[in-house]
Parts: C-alpha cells; sequence; structure tokens
C-alpha cells in the first residue's frame, strides 16, 4: 500500500488487505539494507489472521522513495508518521536488527501509541567493524558479502533452506545489489551511532520480547541476552539453530513466538 | 582485513541444500517417495496452504528431496533459487509461461538446441506466442529484432552445431537497456565452465540430464533465478507486478521481491502444467553434481585432446571447437570460457553420408544414440538419423553437412576413444 510520508512515496505491505482502524495493527520493521519482504511469511500471517499488516520499506529501501534517513531516532518518528498516513492509532512493532533498534526508541518515544514490541536480532551497542563501515561507504561488494555472510548462521550456506528450493545467501546477495549506493551505509552508520538504547530500554513501558539466534554473527546472542537484561520484565526467546536472520532461518519459530506474545 | 569467505564450488557441489537427517542422521540425501505432507492441525494445513509457513504441502509444487537439489543449483550459479522440472524442456516451458502469455514475442538464436527450436518455432506459437530467431554472432541482431511486445531475449552458452559462443556480457546489456530479462541454456558448460549470472544473465535453466546428472540415468530441468531483474522498473511483466486472481490477486513481486518470479513459477507454473520433477530423479542428479567438479576438466581434458587428433587427420574436413583459432569466436571463448568449451562438439568426415555412416559404424567404445554429457562417450551422424530426411540442402540451412558427426566425450581412456575414432576415420575412407 502506498503511502506519502514526509511528502514522498512510501510503501508498506499489507498482505493484500485494506487497513481496518478497528483491527490491532503489526507493523513489520527490516533491517540494515533490506526491505519488507524480508518479513514475507509472518506479516502475510498477521494479515491474514486479524491484524493490520503493515511491513514497511524504510525510505530509499524496497518500494519507498530515498533519501534514507540517517539515524535510528529519524527512523522511530517515521514509522509514527507512516502510522499517522495510514489513520491508525496504535500498533504493536516488530522489528529485526537495524528495526528492533527503531522498535525500541519508538516505543520509548511514543509509549501512549506503542502496545508491545518484539525486537529480533538485537544487540546494544549495535556497533560496526571500521572494515564493514568503510567497504559500505566505499559501496565495495565486499561489505555485501559481510552482510551476507555475518547476516545468517555458519551452516545457512550448506544447509538446507526451509522455504524449498531458495538459497538464502543468493536472496540476500540479490536484494543488496539492489540497493542505490550509500544505502546500507547509511543504514549501518545509524546503528553504530545510535546511543539511545539504555534510556529507551529503561523508558519503554509496553511488553518486550527479544527473539535472539544463537547462531547469529552479526548481533551476538550473548549480547543480546545482556541487553534483554536491561528491559524490566523482557520475554527472551532463543532459537538455536538461527543466525541472524531468523525469519528466513527458523520461520516457523519466530512466527510461533510471535503469534503467541502478539496474542 | 580479508573479509568472510564463501563456500567453494567444490564444497557447495557436494553439500548446498542438505544437513543429515535430523532424524536419522543420514548423510546421503534421503529419498523422499512421498506425495503428500502430514498437517499438524487446521490451522498449520491453512498457514501452509496461504504461504504463511515454509514447508511441503503436495508434491507436484516440492519435495523435500527435490528442493535439495534447487537449493544446490541456486548456490552453485549464484542465483536467489530454483524450480527442477520434469526436463530441460519443461524448464524452458515454465519460464516462457512464468513470464508471457498470448501475443508476447520472444528473441531467439536461431542456433539453439533442436527441441528448444521446435518449441519455440511451431508449438508455442500455436498458443499466441512468436519468437524472431537471429544469429548470435552480434549483439546487434538481438537489439533489431525487439519489437514493443518482446518480452524475453534467449539464447546457449554455446550454440548447436557450431558451438557458436553467446556474448552474454553484451546481450544481457542489450536485453536490460530494453526493460527485459536475458535467458540462457547453459546445458553445455554447466556452472563449473560458466556461470551466466556473473556475465549478466537473469535467468538460466539446463537440461539436468547431461552434464549435471552425468551419467546417461535420469531425465530433468532445472531452472534458476539470479533475482536481479528488477521486474517493476522494467514495467513489462504484469504477470509478476500486478495482482493475480488465480493465486488469491497476490502481486508476486510486492510479494515477496527477489523471490517473485521463482514464487510464480512455483506456484502457477508446477500447480497448472505440473511438469515438475520426481525425487528418485533429484536423487540421480544429484549423485552426478557432487561430482561434476572432478568430471568436467576431465570431459574437457580429454575432448581437447580428441579435438586436436581430428584436427590434424586427413579424412576431417573441419572441426567447430572455441578453442581452435579458427573459430570464430575463439577470442570470445577465452574470455568467457577459459576452463574450456565443455566436451559436445561436431566435425565433418569426408566423403558424405555414406563416410559419416561407415565412420559411425566402425565404432566400438562410443556409442550412437541421441543423447549428450554421458560419462560414457556418445556420437550421432544426423544425416543418416536425426536428419535423415532432410536433403543436403536442407541440411545446409540447418547448418549440419552430410558428414557431421556430433561427439560428446567422456571419461573413458583418451587413448582408447582416439583409437576408436581412428577406426572408424579409417572405415569412413574406404
Amino acid at each position: 500500500m502506498n503511502f506519502i510520508v514526509d511528502g514522498r512515496p512510501a510503501f508498506a505491505y499489507t498482505a493484500a488487505h485494506a487497513l481496518d482502524p478497528g483491527k490491532p495493527t503489526v507493523v513489520f520493521a527490516h533491517g540494515a539494507g533490506l526491505d519488507h519482504s524480508w518479513f514475507g511469511l509472518q506479516s502475510r500471517y498477521f494479515g491474514y489472521h486479524g491484524r493490520n499488516a503493515l511491513a514497511l520499506d524504510f525510505p530509499g529501501h524496497g518500494r519507498s522513495a530515498g533519501p534514507p534517513l540517517a539515524t535510528i531516532p529519524e527512523m522511530a518518528d517515521w514509522v509514527l508518521k507512516l502510522l499517522d498516513a495510514a489513520k491508525l492509532e496504535k500498533a504493536s512493532l516488530v522489528g529485526h536488527s537495524m528495526g528492533a533498534l527503531v522498535a525500541l526508541e519508538c516505543a520509548a518515544r511514543h509509549p501512549q501509541r506503542i502496545e508491545r514490541i518484539a525486537l529480533l536480532g538485537i544487540a546494544y551497542p549495535m556497533k560496526v567493524s571500521a572494515a564493514f563501515l568503510d567497504a559500505a561507504q566505499e559501496n565495495r561488494q565486499e561489505a555485501y558479502d559481510m552482510e551476507t555472510i555475518w547476516g545468517h548462521a555458519p551452516q545457512v550456506p550448506l544447509g538446507g533452506n526451509p522455504n524449498p528450493g531458495m538459497w538464502m545467501y543468493g536472496d540476500t546477495l540479490a536484494r543488496l545489489s539492489r540497493l542505490a549506493p550509500g544505502v546500507l551505509y547509511s543504514d549501518l552508520k545509524a546503528c553504530h551511532g545510535y546511543a539511545g538504547g539504555e534510556a529507551a530500554a529503561a523508558n519503554v513501558k509496553c511488553p518486550v520480547q527479544f527473539i535472539l539466534g544463537r547462531r547469529d554473527q552479526m548481533t551476538a546472542a550473548k549480547a543480546g541476552l545482556v541487553f534483554a537484561q536491561k528491559v524490566p520484565g523482557a520475554e527472551v526467546v532463543q532459537i538455536a539453530p538461527s543466525g541472524h536472520s531468523l525469519m528466513a532461518e527458523s520461520p516457523d519459530a519466530v512466527l510461533d513466538a510471535l503469534a503467541a506474545f502478539l496474542a | 582485513m580479508s573479509g568472510p569467505k564463501y563456500p567453494g564450488f567444490d564444497t557447495l557441489a557436494l553439500h548446498a541444500g542438505q544437513s543429515p537427517d535430523a532424524t536419522t542422521g543420514a548423510r546421503a540425501v534421503p529419498i523422499y517417495a512421498t506425495t503428500s505432507y502430514v498437517f499438524r492441525d487446521s490451522e498449520h494445513a491453512a498457514s501452509l496452504f496461504n504461504m504463511e509457513r515454509a514447508g511441503h504441502v503436495y508434491s507436484r509444487i516440492s519435495n523435500p528431496t527435490v528442493a535439495v537439489l534447487e537449493e544446490r543449483m541456486a548456490a552453485l550459479e549464484g542465483g536467489v533459487g530454483a524450480v527442477a522440472t520434469a526436463s530441460g524442456q519443461a524448464a524452458l516451458h515454465l519460464a516462457v509461461a512464468t513470464l508471457m502469455d498470448a501475443g508476447s514475442h520472444i528473441v531467439a538464436c536461431n542456433s539453439l538446441y533442436g527441441g528448444s527450436h521446435n518449441l519455440l518455432g511451431y508449438t508455442l506459437r500455436r498458443f499466441g506466442i512468436d519468437t524472431t530467431f537471429v544469429a548470435p554472432g552480434s549483439p546487434e541482431n538481438f537489439r533489431k529484432a525487439i519489437q514493443p511486445n518482446t518480452r524475453l531475449l534467449f539464447g546457449e552458452t554455446l550454440g548447436n552445431p557450431g558451438l557458436e559462443v553467446l556474448d552474454i556480457p553484451a546481450v544481457s546489456q542489450v536485453a536490460h537497456e530494453a526493460g527485459l530479462p536475458l535467458l540462457i541454456d547453459a546445458t553445455f558448460t554447466t556452472p563449473y565452465l560458466m556461470q551466466p549470472f556473473a556475465h549478466g544473465a537473469d535467468l538460466l535453466y539446463h537440461s539436468a540430464t547431461k552434464f549435471l546428472g552425468g551419467h546417461g540415468v535420469a531425465i530433468g530441468g532445472v531452472l534458476v533465478d539470479s533475482g536481479r531483474f528488477d521486474w517493476e522498473r522494467s514495467g513489462k511483466f504484469p504477470q509478476l507486478t500486478a495482482p493475480y486472481a488465480g493465486f488469491h490477486n497476490m502481486d508476486f513481486e510486492e510479494e515477496s521481491g527477489t523471490r517473485a518470479f521463482l514464487l510464480r513459477a512455483r506456484r502457477e507454473g508446477l500447480r497448472d502444467f505440473g511438469a515438475c520433477m520426481a525425487p528418485m530423479t533429484a536423487f540421480h542428479i544429484l549423485q552426478g553434481i557432487e561430482t561434476l567438479h572432478l568430471r568436467m576438466p576431465r570431459h574437457v581434458e580429454s575432448t581437447r585432446k580428441i579435438v586436436n587428433f581430428l584436427a590434424s587427420n586427413a579424412a576431417v574436413d573441419k572441426v567447430l571447437y572455441p578453442e581452435l583459432p579458427g573459430h570464430p569466436d575463439h577470442a570470445l571463448a577465452k574470455k568467457l570460457l577459459p576452463k574450456g568449451c565443455g566436451a559436445v562438439f561436431s566435425f565433418d568426415v569426408k566423403g558424405g553420408r555414406e563416410a559419416g555412416k561407415r565412420f559411425i559404424e566402425s565404432l566400438r567404445v562410443f556409442s550412437h544414440l541421441a543423447n549428450v554429457g554421458d560419462a560414457k562417450s556418445l556420437v550421432i551422424h544426423p544425416a543418416s538419423t536425426t536428419h535423415y530426411r532432410m536433403s543436403d540442402e536442407d541440411l545446409k540451412k540447418a547448418g549440419v553437412g552430410p558428414g557431421t558427426v556430433r561427439l560428446s566425450v567422456g571419461l573413458e581412456d583418451a587413448a582408447d576413444l582416439i583409437e576408436d575414432l581412428s577406426r572408424g576415420l579409417h572405415a569412413a575412407q574406404k
């Protein structure tokens, strides 16, 4: 579904459903360099199970016009503006990686409008190595390789994909190949520079769920667990075989956890 | 700093797509000879049918053994995924049927495998899909043939029977400038010798019957998508970018982005046309792929020895192999196919049809049959078999001479193969 946010075209996948202000809403926020389709199975499920599903394309990603937003707080406010454009008062947020930081910040900034947040593949601080940032700044293929390889569990290139016939590395590389120059760097820099995580964790009032991949090479589960302890009452779900791309690597386990949390 | 590394080709050929079976610990790929899959409950069933969960429903759409082959081929080609089919012809049909409707147009090389030529030149025309055939030697030939209703450019890595090397980088540029994808039949080269996506192709397929399976025991095909063609930006493919009533008003591109083409190919193409691969077939082809990186160098090594033998034999008129300096695409082959130009090629025996027939019938190691890409060496003489009804003049139009012989060089001792060919050539000249 197309919206106008800040005067620019913005897109959110709605599982081919019209939005109904009377239904609860679940918003999906993707990670660095990716788009709404990374939540394909999960967002479709909620769209067909009594919710308004809104899987976002942040500016400069997927079908939303650029340029990309430079900081996590800007992205958090953009989510609210999109909810305004969709005429939806409240929503639960499901964020992955960069999108998880956005969900956390959004819940802390706008407690009256955010009902629950699920944070997938999150660590805080979300520091990015200089080599990764440099490669992304120069739009070198190496940056896309790092995003792809560290973005999955070590066994992924050799193991079976639960989605029949698909190769996860190829899918990630293909998506990154469509990015405009500078978008991945902008996202990584936003993650690297985000300094509001502890304050947001202390201020968040709504129920929080962490979903962590035990074999995450991008945001280690150990770091995610330490951060989860700073969020009072947070529920933690660990998915043993998953790396950072939990929604693709363990789609059913992620869906089951989200369905229980957002019930 | 050195970045993270991808697994090498040989490792992917053995492992990609499969982890040891979680229930039994089986290391080899299990053959899931099942038509269907038990649902946990009604909710689970509904979620699978509605694509809210990953998994298998019915083996015409997907099967765990076949899925290993599909993922492995996607990994070896550098694609997003693949759909395995009943044959290479079914893969070509699936690609066309996914991308276009009646009234559409294809620009294809005129040096295609005969089966592909039949499908495009005759059969698909009955269904309103027209094809213009062009000589693959110049990318401009493709550009000039593009029409407003063109939806696909199509060629082979190596043409038939002259092994014309398609300039994939140049032809893909022509395609992309016109907002069109380039489909490649990569059967003769396999991903070991060339990965067409790295040169700009968007889609490719294999007759897996040939070198991928490699042992002449199973018929199959596999269609692979690079995921890099932007269907939305092209604006020419409502099949992928507009709601489709035949699949609950799904907009495949909106739904799945990089996976749009394969999603429709599987969910509509396999569902409705039904040319799926059987799990036993997938197992046979996987067994072949596990040694692809060992077999292909040997195929090429022996082919080079045989090409050199034939090129200097007085009973041979000409040998068509791109590694020979006299081949029109010699320079392009050096650029695109540095590991070799495969193991299927043609040459002309002096003396016409009768000489060709005597040659074939004198061979003892080469098997006289209509296939290529086997571990065993194969031979056919078109003028006395597949093209026997055609006059010499019509043969010439098809690029085949009365003495043209096609070889598929296998994995036997190269010295035995050369001795066999020497015997045949001696008989041909009697």
